[in-house]
């Protein structure tokens, strides 16, 4: 079985939202770059699957699209365990040039199971997995919190409005995962880290494709106004604060 | 042409964010001097389906197929496109939750409509059609242009206030394509509560971190829910350690939530965790170290022992209700 896992290349969740150009680009002045968070811990699954040898998992591929500077995130990519990774040498423009972007390459390189994560930690979007799974004409199942294989089979569980259900799929499919698939993100060991520079790191030509939106500007939220201190001894005014001024009970 | 808006019912009935939808879409159907039409997948009876009316919507298509009971996203998503091309929408309305985030993707691609993701407010032109949504997790808006002829926008949840528009809307029952070899899926176990208040969907929330202590510690948490009917939710940490189930965990990789009041004790309020909240109209924050950044984002503040606290206002709730 072989698996490919997407990946985004985000900033730190902890950077500030800071603009410059007019407010139409991200200042990454001293940004951080990470591998999006539900990414990495699809990779983790990906790799956690593959330890088991009953799973017979012969490789794991990441997948970015993206220009040179998103390599140091491949790399640490490969560091934590992926076998190779490909990027697609073009800006992200918007999610449905992406997938458009991967789904190409998938259409040529054929994987069983395909992982990308609910949502990049960016744009917010929640659309690249969909996309390419529609792209290639294949099932995806989306709020994924586990992934097993069983004899070959794909097992699924997805959350639903209160509560979970399992499911099966023809195979190729594709997993959109969240919070659940695994506990934490696997960390690059020195090993990985050193064995990570030999790997594959392949850069492939991006085709032709329609971008259907375009990024405006960005604009920050308005400042709110102070916190409203309460007295520990008087909950009761709190009462009163949520009933007649907030009028939100 | 016309908007069409997709709904989502539980066990037949309508959820509160169908509404939400359906107000959206007629709003914008005014914006194009067009009709709204709703969609609703599923067992649903008349009279349910005559509350969209309420909303908004001027026409009702309902597809009721037994095929259908469990979501398969790619047939889904045939089937939304089978109406939007019946009914010649120009713009589809889906909800951003679990399942407008499995379907409006892949209805993007079939559509080869551009998608705005998580929405929050009325386009502010058509022409150029630019819509106005969350990036870096809550942090910054974007103004978004969508180019396509048809576009596809997943309206944020809580972020529109829904007003009745009574309109007679009338019930037109669909019957899609439905080919054996689009379903590919299957569903096994299905573990699920009724009756219980969905997170995603609460008005209020209360949500514990780790200074309530240990996962014995909860009963408040669930008294205070009860006696205001709302959701239980929680912080990472604790999801993390176990004490309560990953369902809850509200913040940057958990749930996205938007209540109306969330109530936040022993939750020092990472940045992660903001990004999960920081939509809710009042947020009060219940917290021993008044230095925790969640007193930044709070609109009332109290600086003491949730375990202390809570109870008590327990107490001042009870005697106003």
């Amino acid at each position: 079985m072989k698996i490919l896992v997407c990946l985004s290349n985000v900033p730190d969740t902890t950077t500030k939202a800071k603009f410059v150009n007019d407010n139409t680009a991200l200042d990454t002045t001293g940004v951080q770059w990470i591998i999006n968070p539900w990414d990495e811990l699809a990779l983790t699954r990906a790799i956690e699957l593959k330890s088991d040898a009953a799973n017979s998992i012969e490789n794991i591929t990441v997948i970015t699209v993206g220009g040179k500077d998103s390599e140091p995130t491949m790399r640490k990519a490969l560091a934590i365990g992926a076998d190779d990774a490909v990027r697609i040498d073009a800006e992200p423009k918007d999610a449905y040039y992406v997938a458009a972007q991967i789904a190409e390459y998938v259409k040529s390189n054929p994987f069983d199971l395909i992982f990308s994560g609910i949502e990049s930690a960016d744009y917010n979007g929640s659309a690249v997995g969909g996309m390419v799974s529609e792209f290639l004409n294949i099932p995806s199942v989306s709020a994924v919190s586990s992934v097993n294989i069983d004899g070959g089979q794909v097992k699924i569980t997805r959350d639903i409005d209160g509560g979970h259900e399992e499911v099966s799929s023809e195979l190729p499919v594709l997993a959109i995962v969240q919070k659940g698939i695994a506990k934490e993100p696997m960390i690059a060991a020195m090993r990985g880290i050193m064995m990570a520079r030999k790997k594959p790191l392949n850069v492939v030509a991006p085709m032709e494709v329609e971008v259907l939106t375009d990024v405006v500007n960005f604009e920050l939220p308005q400042p709110k106004p102070p916190c409203k201190m309460i007295d520990p001894e008087n909950v009761k005014e709190l009462v009163n604060l949520l009933q007649n001024e907030a009028k939100v009970i | 042409m016309s908007v069409l808006v997709f709904t989502e019912n539980w066990d037949g009935k309508f959820k509160k964010v169908s509404f939400e939808l359906v107000s959206y879409a007629s709003k914008i159907a005014e914006m194009l001097n067009t009709q709204t039409v709703a969609l609703s997948i599923g067992n649903v009876q008349d009279d349910e389906l005559n509350k969209l009316g309420n909303y908004g919507a001027d026409k009702i298509v309902s597809v009721k197929n037994d095929k259908l009971n469990i979501l398969d996203n790619q047939v889904y998503t045939s089937v939304i496109a089978q109406v939007a091309e019946k009914e010649g929408s120009k713009v589809v309305i889906i909800a951003q939750n679990n399942m407008g985030k499995a379907l409006a993707p892949r209805l993007s691609v079939k559509l080869k409509a551009g998608l705005g993701a998580g929405v929050s407010k009325l386009p502010s032109s058509v022409e150029p059609f630019t819509v106005f949504k969350k990036v870096y997790s809550g942090k910054a808006y974007s103004n978004l242009v969508i180019k396509s002829d048809i576009k596809i926008l997943t309206l944020a949840q809580n972020s529109f206030e829904f007003e009745e528009n009574n309109k007679s809307a009338s019930i037109e029952s669909f019957e899609p394509t439905l080919n054996d070899d689009l379903f590919k899926t299957k569903v096994g176990n299905v573990e699920k509560q009724t009756g219980k208040i969905l997170l995603t969907d609460a008005e209020i929330v209360i949500s514990g971190g780790r200074g309530m202590k240990a996962s014995d510690q909860w009963g408040p948490i669930e008294e205070l829910a009860e006696v205001l009917g709302a959701a239980t939710a929680c912080s990472r940490p604790v999801s993390d350690e176990g004490w309560r189930p990953h369902e809850e965990h509200t913040g940057q990789t958990g749930k996205i939530i938007a209540p109306n009041l969330y109530i936040a004790a022993g939750i020092s309020g990472a940045i992660q965790h903001l990004a999960g909240i920081s939509s809710s109209k009042c947020i009060v924050a219940i917290n021993t170290d008044k230095d925790a950044p969640i007193f930044e984002a709070a609109n009332y503040g109290i600086i003491g022992d949730a375990s202390k606290v809570l109870p008590e206002l327990i107490q001042a709730v009870k005697e106003i209700k």
